[in-house]
């Protein structure tokens, strides 16, 4: 800010002097920095960014701590002594009820549950998605209607049946079941966020790609695919967010061997052995959340340049 | 016509969008070689029409023909068509290049005949140094010579144009226009050319189709639909500044048949249709502005005196507007002449120019 209107000055300076006329207001009026507007929008938001940011600080400095000075209950004072212990007790060491091997095991289930999971269902859901948007078929309202409502059906209302279902198919407790449960769910949101977009893009250009002779597929994969990337990212984060915080659809469809991350956590976080390990706990939490967070650090600088790339009209 | 010569037929087309009808029973013949307009207001059905032929849109009812082959059920790339739309629809990511071929090489053709069908197109449209580049660093006007290249590469017999150059600046539009008629002279297509502009419409075609809500007023070579419009719909469409119309009914007077309008009437002789006449007709005499002389210019036995009103040069032409028996009548002199607002003028009006309508019906009498 300061630099901007410095630099301004001085060329408003070098005017003057070039033409000895430009007296007066010009260019970019000067902005007080102090000015109430300012004031009340950075003070809210700064309060709202400390509201949120406290826990987290607490969560750290906790993780940082051994257990003496947990103890000593001055949850906001940063550690006298660091210490790694936690975190690495946290990842390959903390007993749930059954084994002590830490979330190291959930984490890789996790990942085994998450790759597939968005694959699938992104791909399945930017072909319905395009489907709805540009080949109107008979029913095509009526299915996407329906789907629309799926979306906003409290998903537990459905658990019970799908269990069921999955065990007569006979892939109740594994990987594959999941996988399936995390599509079907994710179809409706996905759905109804692609097809959005593919209406968006000009129909124009999908008419020209017919007479071209291009075919669904064809159209598919080399005119909407290259077009959609921004969108592609925005359902890449709604999906692995998701799916990596899940919870529910973890307990339900798994067994104690392949638990999610989350899960994982949960029990290490209630196992009732001995005394409560708060630093283990948070570095254990502090872990299981980094996944998400690293996605939205990385894909969010990605998001803006896919935005940027895709804003240029053809 | 014979059948022989007839390059896309359209048969008792209807379409409607659920309960909204946009084409009923439409029926269009288009010579082979023919430069065909379709003119008409925003959401007459233009584009629509041009979609069924090329097979993006499927007709409720009705026949469409190419070549004397029944194409209603075929797929668009297999009529032998070739459009080019208002908002260009380059594929973004691909190179110009890419964009030519892309329709080839979905039909799988061979290599170097890709190349050669580019090489020529490119040279006819001059977009040769463009080819790598992406359609976003092309500007408006060398973006719709791709999109039209690309329509060339195919080889089809007929070009669909959708508003080609509605997107492009009036200098562009005039020089774009005028490469497209270069182009319908050397390589001798049927196009059909939709657009709301009247000058496009006027220089372009060999013959027009005036629509109005999905129906065709007239169909019929420029010269003719200027001049003798079949209703009154087509007669105010065309010409800018458009056609002044006066209200008023037939009469007779001394055996002599005139038009009669707020107790001036006006000497019909030299009107076409005479015998159609009849006395008592409510009727709307419609007289283009270049079809009324002033003062020395008067070449008719019977003049009228008329005040002027408002001025507006135009350059070329001096167009002025005159009171005449409750009336405001624009007229067209020569640029040079100009008139003070309050004189008065001789006017004269060259009924062999002039068009009659019924005043029910608004058809040309
Ligand atoms: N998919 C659709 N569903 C319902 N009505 C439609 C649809 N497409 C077009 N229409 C209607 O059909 C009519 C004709 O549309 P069309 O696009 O053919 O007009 P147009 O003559 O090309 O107009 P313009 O000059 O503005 O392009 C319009 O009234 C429009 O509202
Ligand atoms: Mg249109």
């Amino acid at each position: 800010m300061a630099n901007i209107s410095t630099l301004n000055a001085t060329g408003a300076a070098i005017d003057a002097v070039g033409t000895e006329l430009a007296s007066g207001p010009r260019g970019k009026k000067p902005r007080k920095v102090l000015s109430r507007r300012n004031v009340m929008i950075y003070g809210i938001l700064g309060l709202a960014a400390l509201y949120y940011l406290l826990p987290l600080y607490v969560m750290v400095v906790t993780s940082l701590k051994g257990m003496p000075e947990v103890r000593l209950g001055n949850i906001f004072s940063p550690p006298m002594e660091i210490t790694f212990e936690p975190w690495v007790k946290a990842w390959a060491e903390a007993c749930t009820g059954l084994n002590c091997d830490g979330l190291s095991r959930g984490f890789w289930n996790s990942v085994r549950i998450l790759v597939p999971s968005v694959i699938v269902s992104i791909a399945v859901a930017s072909v319905s998605g395009y489907a709805l948007a540009n080949w109107r078929f008979k029913g095509s309202e009526l299915f996407f209607s329906i789907l629309i409502i799926g979306a906003f059906i409290p998903y537990q209302v459905m658990i019970y049946p799908l269990v069921i279902i999955l065990r007569e198919i006979g892939i109740y407790g594994s990987l594959t079941g999941l996988v399936i449960v995390h599509t079907i769910f994710g179809m409706p949101i996905l759905t109804l966020l692609f097809r959005n977009y593919f209406a968006g893009l000009p129909e124009e250009l999908f008419k020209a790609a017919r007479i071209d002779g291009a075919g669904f597929w064809q159209i598919y994969g080399r005119i909407m695919l290259p077009m959609s990337l921004p969108i592609f990212v925005v359902a890449i984060i709604l999906q692995v967010t998701g799916i990596w915080n899940d919870f529910l659809f973890g307990v339900v469809f798994t067994r104690p061997d392949t638990y999610p991350m989350t899960v994982q956590l949960n029990n290490i976080v209630n196992s009732v052995q001995g005394v409560k390990e708060y630093n283990v706990n948070m570095a254990a939490t502090l872990l299981t959340g980094a996944v998400p967070l690293i996605v939205y650090f990385v894909s969010g600088r990605l998001f803006v340049r896919g935005i940027a790339a895709g804003a240029v009209k053809g | 016509m014979t059948d022989l010569s007839t390059s896309v037929s359209i048969r008792d087309l209807s379409l409607s969008f659920g309960a909204v009808s946009v084409l009923q029973n439409l029926d269009l013949d288009i010579r082979d070689g023919e430069f065909l307009v379709l003119l008409g207001s925003s959401g007459c059905g233009k584009s629509t029409l041009l979609n069924c032929i090329a097979g993006l849109l499927e007709p409720t009812d009705g026949q469409i023909f190419i070549k004397d082959k029944n194409v209603t059920w075929e797929e668009p790339k297999d009529r032998g068509i070739g459009m080019v739309f208002q908002s260009y629809a380059l594929y973004p990511q691909m190179t110009v290049e890419k964009n030519l071929s892309f329709g080839l090489k979905v039909a799988g053709m061979p290599k170097d005949e890709i190349a050669k069908r580019i090489a020529r197109a490119a040279g006819i449209l001059q977009i040769e140094p463009l080819l790598q580049r992406k359609p976003a660093a092309l500007s408006g006007g060398q973006r719709q010579r791709v999109a039209i290249g690309r329509a060339l590469v195919r080889d089809v017999d007929v070009f669909l144009f959708d508003e080609p150059l509605s997107n492009l600046d009036a200098k562009l539009r005039s020089e774009l226009r005028v490469e497209i008629k270069r182009l319908h002279q050397s390589l001798k297509n049927t196009m059909i050319y939709v657009t709301h502009d009247q000058i496009e419409a006027l220089t372009l075609a060999d013959r027009i189709a005036i629509m109005k809500s999905g129906v065709i007023q007239q169909l019929d070579d420029p010269i003719t639909i200027y001049n003798r419009p079949k209703n009154k719909f087509v007669a105010g469409f065309i010409g800018s500044p458009s056609m002044n119309f006066l209200n008023g009914e037939l009469a007779e007077e001394d055996g002599k048949k005139v038009f009669r309008t707020n107790g001036v009437s006006i000497s019909l002789a030299g009107y076409e249709a005479s015998e159609a006449l009849t006395p008592g007709r409510k009727a709307v005499l419609g007289l283009r502005p270049e079809h009324i002389k002033v003062d020395g210019d008067v070449t008719t036995e019977q003049a009228h005196e008329a005040i002027v009103d408002i001025e507006e040069p135009m350059g070329a032409d001096n167009l002025i507007w005159l009171k005449l028996a409750g009336h405001m009548i624009s007229v067209r002199i020569g640029g040079a002449r100009r008139y003070k607002v309050g004189a008065k003028v001789r006017i004269g009006f060259d009924m062999t120019m002039a068009s009659l309508f019924d005043a029910g019906t608004e058809e040309r009498i």
